[in-house]
C-alpha cells in the first residue's frame, strides 16, 4: 500500500492504495464519491469519466498512484458553488438529455471539455467528441442538443438533416 | 400556450437534478458496514459435465470466508418460466431446471458453477480462479446453431430433452388449413427467409445485488437491479430459496437502465441472500461487463420462413410464418411468453390480413438465455411483416406507400379482431401514414437522391407501418394464454396530514421519468402543485404488490390503478366534507383542489380535508373512519395498441458498402400523451436501438458456443456518430378506449417500427442503383454484408 494525495474538486484529499488500485475504485471506494459511474472493463463506455488536471480521462484507466498530486474534477464537482446546475448541467435537464442516468457524470463530463475546447462544436463535432461514451437509453438526440444548447446555439429547429 | 403543469406539460424531469451531480445511488454505490465480496466461477466452455469441482484450496485462501457449489442449492427451487406453452400436439413445454448454481452439467459460457464469498473484491477473485484452476469439466460438443439442435438428437443440452425443442407452437392451430388454402389459392405469393438477430441489452449499469440477513429478526434483504422488485421478491422467495415473503424485503434503488434484462431473476441474487444468511454480514456483487455480455438475458435470435399470398394488385391475403426462436441453455422467466404470445399475435400487424398463421419451434441451444428485450416479439413480427411486404411490392412493382394504404384498417373498423387472438380498440393508421409521409417531403425524395447521387451516393427511402400490444397485459387474457402471474398493478396514495402526498407505485423506474409525470397526473386530478407530490417506488416494504415496468405498461397499468386510488381519496375527501360542511355526500362538488357544496360558497380546501382526516375529534366513526390513504389495483379490460409510420431515408456507399441513416421521420399514435418531452425522449431511444440492431449489433458465438463479441470492443453499441437527429410526432391521437387517461404506452414504439423502415430504405437504395439482383440482407446491414451483396 502507498499513500497518495491529489486534489479532488478543489479539496484536497489522501489515502492508501495498492499499487492495482485504479482511480475510478480511488474516487468511488475511496472517497466516497460514486457519482463516477464503471459500466465496462475496457475503457469503452465512458461513465467513468473525469478531468484530470482539465483533461477528460477515463477513470478506470487510469492508476490513482498515477495521479499523485493532480488536480481531478468529478461529477460532484460540477455545480456552480451555490450548489445550483451549471449551464451544461442545466441544459441536460432542460433538454431531457438523460434517462436512467447511468452514463450521464460521463457524458457531462466529455461535453465540458469538449465545450472547453470548442465553445460553438457543430452538431458533428459533438457526436465525433462523445465516440467514447456509450448510452443506451436516448438514442443521442438530446445529449447532443443539450450540448449545442449549452454553448449557447439555437436548438429549436433542430430535427433530421 | 402549451401548458407548464399537469398532465399534457412537457415539465422537466425532478430526478435528474441528482443524477446531473452525482447524486444517484445505484446499487453499487452502496457501502455497507461489514459488506464482504461474491465472485462467480464460470463456465468457460459451453457445454461440458461437471466431474469435480474442488473448493479446498480456495477455502482456505487469505480472506475466504465462503464457498458454494452446485451442490449447495441442488435441493433447493429452480427459477420458474412464468408462462406454460403447449405445443400444437396439446403437450406441454419441457422446463428443465434452472439451478442457482449449475450442477451436473454447464450449459453455456459464463453458466456460473460455484461462487466465493471474501473479504475483499481482489480476494473473491484470487479464489474464484483457484476453483477453476482446480475443477474439472468434461467438454461436450457445443450445440449453437438451432437447425442443428433440432436436427441431431444424439446431442442435447439438457439430458432429458431428446431434440432440444422446449415446445412446437401454432398460432392458431385450427385456423392452419384454412390459411394453407387461402395461400394455395393466392394469385401471387412471396416467400421471404430472413434472421432476426440476436442482440445483448447492455443496460449501462451492469447488474448488481447485495444480500443482507439479520439473525436477530431473521428477516432478509436484497438490493438489486431490477425492474420489479415484487416480482423478484415472490421468485426468488417462493420459488427458489423458500424465504416466506415476509421475511423478505427487495429494494431496487436507482437502475441504470433495463430494457427487460432486469425483469428477470438470476441465481446471483439468490447466492447472496444465501451467502448473507450464513456469514449474518452483507454479501455483495456486481458484474464485470463481460459477464453481463455472457449471462443477462438476450433478446431477438429468430430465424424465420414468412409467407405471404395476395392478389395482383397487392391486397394481402394470406400470412404464414415458421420460426426457431433461440431460447439459449436455460428458459428465463419470460422466455416462452416472447416468442409467442408477444410475437405471433401481431403477425396481422395494423393490416386487413383474413388469414394468418404462425408456427415457432422453440430451441434449446448452449448460448446465454434468451428473453423478452426492448420490445420483445413484436419487433420480430413487425420486422417479418415489414420487410414481406416490401417484396412484394418490388416483386409486383407496386408504390409501398399506396399498398400500405390499401391494407391497413379503417377507423371504421375498431374494435377489430385479428385472425390471431387480439381486438384492436381503436387507431387511425392512415392518419400516422400521412403524417409521416409529410414529415419525410416523399415527394422531394428524387431531388434528394439526386444531390446524393452527386456526392457519390446510393439514397433509399424506407417505410414502415407498424403496431404493437402493449400495456401488458389483461390477466384474464393471459391466463387462457399460459401466463402462471396476472399482469395487473397497484398504487397507494397516501394524503399525509397536511396535504402533501405520497404515491407508491408497483411500477418502477429506471429512465422512464416516473418520478415526474406519475406526479403530473396525481396533481392535475387533485387540483395541488407537482410539489407536493412523492412519487415512491422500488421498496417491496413501502409499495403495495405491483408486477413492475416492462411492456410498456407503467402509465397504462399503474398509472391507471393510480388514478383510480386518487378517485377513491376524492370519494373519501366529500365524505368527510359532507360531515364538516354538514351537507349531504351527493351535494359535494371537487373541482380545483376545493370541496364544495354545489349551488352555496360553503367549501374546503384539500389541505382542509387532509388535516381533518388526521385530526378526527368529531366523526362519525361507525360511518366515517379517519386517515386519507387508498389503494387500488387495477387490471387492464385489454392489450393497448400503439401504431404508427416510419420513414427512414439512407446513403449507401456503393464502394464500401456503407450506410448511413440521414433521416428519420416517426408518426406515432400514442393515444394522449402525459409529458410530451418524456415521450419524444422514449421514442429517439427506441429508434436509436432500431438502428443500432437494422446496422451494427452482431452477437456472434462461434461453433464452440464461445460469444466472440463478448466486449464494447467486439460488439458495435451504436454511439452519437451512427445516429441522425430524429424527427418525432406524436400529434395523431386515438385515445386508449379502456384506460381512464385513454394512453397507450411509448417505450417500445422506436424499438419496434425502425428496423424494417431502415433495411427498406437499404434494398431501395440498392435497387435505385440498379442492383436489384439484391432481395434481402440481413441485420445487421453491415458494409461487408452490403458490399457482398452488391458484388454477389
Amino acid at each position: 500500500m502507498t499513500k497518495v494525495s491529489m486534489t479532488v474538486n478543489g479539496k484536497a484529499v489522501s489515502g492508501e492504495v495498492e499499487g492495482r488500485t485504479l482511480l475510478s475504485s480511488f474516487l468511488r471506494e475511496g472517497l466516497g464519491l460514486t457519482g463516477t459511474h464503471v459500466g465496462c472493463d475496457t475503457s469503452q463506455c465512458g461513465a467513468c469519466v473525469v478531468h484530470v488536471d482539465g483533461k477528460p480521462v477515463k477513470s478506470c484507466t487510469v492508476f490513482a498512484a498515477d495521479v499523485a498530486g493532480a488536480s481531478v474534477k468529478t461529477i460532484e464537482g460540477m455545480a456552480n458553488a451555490d450548489g445550483s446546475l451549471s449551464v451544461l448541467q442545466q441544459a441536460f435537464q432542460d433538454h431531457h438529455g438523460l434517462q436512467c442516468g447511468f452514463c450521464t457524470p460521463g457524458m457531462v463530463m466529455s461535453s465540458a471539455a469538449l465545450l472547453a475546447e470548442n465553445p460553438k462544436p457543430t452538431e458533428h463535432e459533438v457526436r465525433h467528441h462523445l465516440e467514447g461514451n456509450i448510452c443506451r437509453c436516448t438514442g443521442y438526440h438530446n445529449i447532443v442538443k443539450a450540448v449545442m444548447a449549452a454553448s449557447g446555439q439555437d436548438v429549436s429547429a433542430v430535427a433530421a438533416e | 400556450m402549451p401548458k407548464d403543469h399537469g398532465i399534457g406539460a412537457s415539465l422537466k424531469r425532478r430526478e435528474d437534478v441528482r443524477f446531473l451531480t452525482g447524486r444517484g445511488v445505484y446499487t453499487d454505490d452502496m457501502a455497507l458496514h461489514g459488506q464482504t465480496y461474491a465472485v462467480f466461477v464460470r463456465s468457460t466452455v459451453a457445454h461440458g459435465r461437471i466431474k469435480s469441482v474442488n473448493t479446498a484450496k480456495a477455502a482456505a485462501m487469505p480472506g475466504v470466508l465462503a464457498v458454494f457449489t452446485g451442490e449447495d442449492f441442488k435441493d433447493v427451487g429452480g427459477n420458474p418460466a412464468g408462462w406454460l406453452i403447449n405445443s400444437r400436439d396439446g403437450t406441454p413445454m419441457r422446463e428443465p431446471k434452472r439451478p442457482v448454481l449449475a450442477h451436473g452439467k454447464v450449459r453455456h459460457v459464463g453458466d456460473a458453477y460455484a461462487a466465493v464469498v471474501a473479504e475483499t473484491y481482489a480476494q473473491a477473485k484470487d479464489a474464484a480462479q483457484q476453483i477453476a484452476d482446480d475443477s474439472v469439466i468434461e467438454e461436450l460438443p457445443a450445440i449453437v446453431d438451432m437447425k442443428a439442435a433440432v436436427a441431431d438428437a444424439s446431442n442435447r443440452v439438457h439430458d432429458e430433452i431428446p431434440d432440444n425443442l422446449c415446445f412446437d407452437w401454432g398460432w392458431i392451430e385450427d385456423n392452419r388449413a384454412a390459411v394453407d388454402a387461402a395461400m394455395q389459392a393466392a394469385p401471387h405469393k412471396v416467400t421471404l427467409e430472413l434472421v432476426n438477430n440476436r442482440l445483448v441489452p447492455n443496460a449501462m449499469e451492469p447488474r448488481a445485488s447485495i444480500g443482507e440477513y439479520n439473525p436477530g429478526t431473521g428477516d432478509y434483504k436484497l438490493t438489486t437491479t431490477s425492474q420489479n422488485p415484487h416480482l423478484t421478491r415472490l421468485l426468488v422467495a417462493a420459488f427458489v430459496l423458500g424465504i416466506p415473503e415476509n421475511k423478505l424485503t427487495v429494494v431496487a434503488p436507482d437502475v441504470g437502465g433495463g430494457f427487460g434484462s432486469k425483469i428477470y431473476h438470476y441465481g446471483e441474487e439468490a447466492l447472496v441472500l444465501a451467502a448473507a444468511k450464513k456469514l449474518a454480514r452483507p454479501v455483495r456483487w456486481t458484474a464485470e461487463r463481460s459477464e453481463s455480455f455472457l449471462t443477462d438475458a438476450h433478446g431477438r435470435d429468430h430465424v424465420t420462413k414468412i409467407e405471404l399470398g395476395c392478389t395482383k394488385d397487392g391486397q394481402i391475403l394470406a400470412i404464414r410464418t415458421e420460426t426457431l426462436a433461440n431460447v439459449g441453455a436455460y428458459l428465463s422467466n419470460f422466455s416462452t411468453a416472447t416468442p409467442t404470445f408477444l410475437h405471433g399475435t401481431l403477425m396481422a400487424g395494423p393490416y386487413k390480413v383474413p388469414h394468418v398463421y404462425v408456427n415457432v419451434k422453440t430451441v434449446f441451444t448452449n448460448t446465454a438465455p434468451v428473453d423478452a428485450y426492448r420490445g420483445a416479439g413484436r419487433p420480430e413480427a413487425t420486422y417479418s411483416l415489414e420487410r414481406i411486404i416490401d417484396k412484394m411490392c418490388r416483386e409486383l412493382n407496386l408504390d409501398p406507400f399506396e399498398v400500405r394504404r390499401k391494407n391497413l384498417l379503417t377507423p371504421d373498423q375498431f374494435p377489430y379482431t385479428t385472425p390471431v387472438g387480439l381486438v384492436y380498440d381503436t387507431g387511425n393508421y392512415q392518419a400516422t401514414l400521412d403524417k409521416a409521409m409529410a414529415m419525410a417531403d416523399v415527394s422531394g425524395f428524387a431531388k434528394r437522391a439526386a444531390e446524393s447521387k452527386a456526392r457519390g451516393k446510393l439514397r433509399g427511402m424506407g417505410l414502415s407501418t407498424w403496431i404493437e400490444a402493449c400495456g401488458i397485459a389483461p390477466s384474464h387474457l393471459v391466463g387462457i394464454l399460459g401466463s402462471r402471474v396476472g399482469l395487473y398493478d397497484a398504487a397507494t396514495v397516501r394524503v399525509n396530514a397536511t396535504g402533501n402526498i405520497s404515491v407508491m407505485t408497483g411500477a418502477h423506474s429506471h429512465g422512464q421519468g416516473h418520478e415526474t409525470v406519475f406526479a403530473q397526473i396525481v396533481a392535475e386530478k387533485l387540483g395541488i402543485p407537482e410539489s407536493s407530490v412523492e412519487i415512491v417506488h422500488g421498496d417491496t416494504s413501502k409499495i403495495p404488490f405491483g408486477m413492475g415496468s416492462y411492456g410498456s405498461r407503467s402509465l397504462a397499468v399503474c398509472g391507471t390503478a393510480m388514478t383510480k386510488a386518487v378517485d377513491k381519496i376524492i370519494a373519501k375527501g366529500k365524505k368527510i366534507a359532507a360531515h364538516m360542511l354538514e351537507a349531504s355526500e351527493g351535494d359535494i362538488t371537487f373541482e380545483d383542489g376545493k370541496f364544495q357544496v354545489a349551488g352555496t360558497d360553503k367549501a374546503k380546501t384539500f389541505g382542509e380535508i387532509a388535516f381533518s382526516a388526521y385530526v378526527p375529534h368529531n366523526y362519525p366513526l361507525e360511518t366515517l373512519e379517519p386517515g386519507l390513504e387508498e389503494t387500488a389495483f387495477y387490471d387492464p379490460a385489454n392489450f393497448t395498441y400503439p401504431a404508427g409510420a416510419y420513414i427512414c431515408e439512407v446513403e449507401v456507399d456503393e464502394g464500401t458498402g456503407k450506410v448511413d441513416v440521414v433521416a428519420f421521420h416517426c408518426a406515432d399514435d400514442f393515444g394522449n400523451v402525459m409529458n410530451p418531452l418524456i415521450v419524444e425522449g422514449q421514442v429517439h431511444g427506441g429508434v436509436g436501438q432500431g438502428i443500432g440492431q437494422a446496422l451494427l449489433e452482431f452477437t456472434t458465438y462461434d461453433e464452440n458456443g464461445q460469444l466472440l463479441t463478448g466486449s464494447y470492443m467486439d460488439y458495435p453499441m451504436p454511439r452519437a456518430e451512427d445516429v441522425p437527429f430524429y424527427n418525432v410526432d406524436y400529434s395523431c391521437q386515438t385515445p386508449c378506449t379502456h384506460n381512464p387517461l385513454g394512453v397507450k404506452g411509448c417505450g417500445e414504439a422506436g424499438a419496434i417500427g425502425s428496423p424494417p423502415a431502415v433495411v427498406n430504405a437499404v434494398i431501395d437504395a440498392l435497387h435505385r442503383g440498379g442492383h436489384t439482383h439484391v432481395k434481402h440482407i440481413d441485420m445487421p446491414v453491415s458494409p461487408s454484408r452490403v458490399w457482398s451483396a452488391i458484388n454477389g
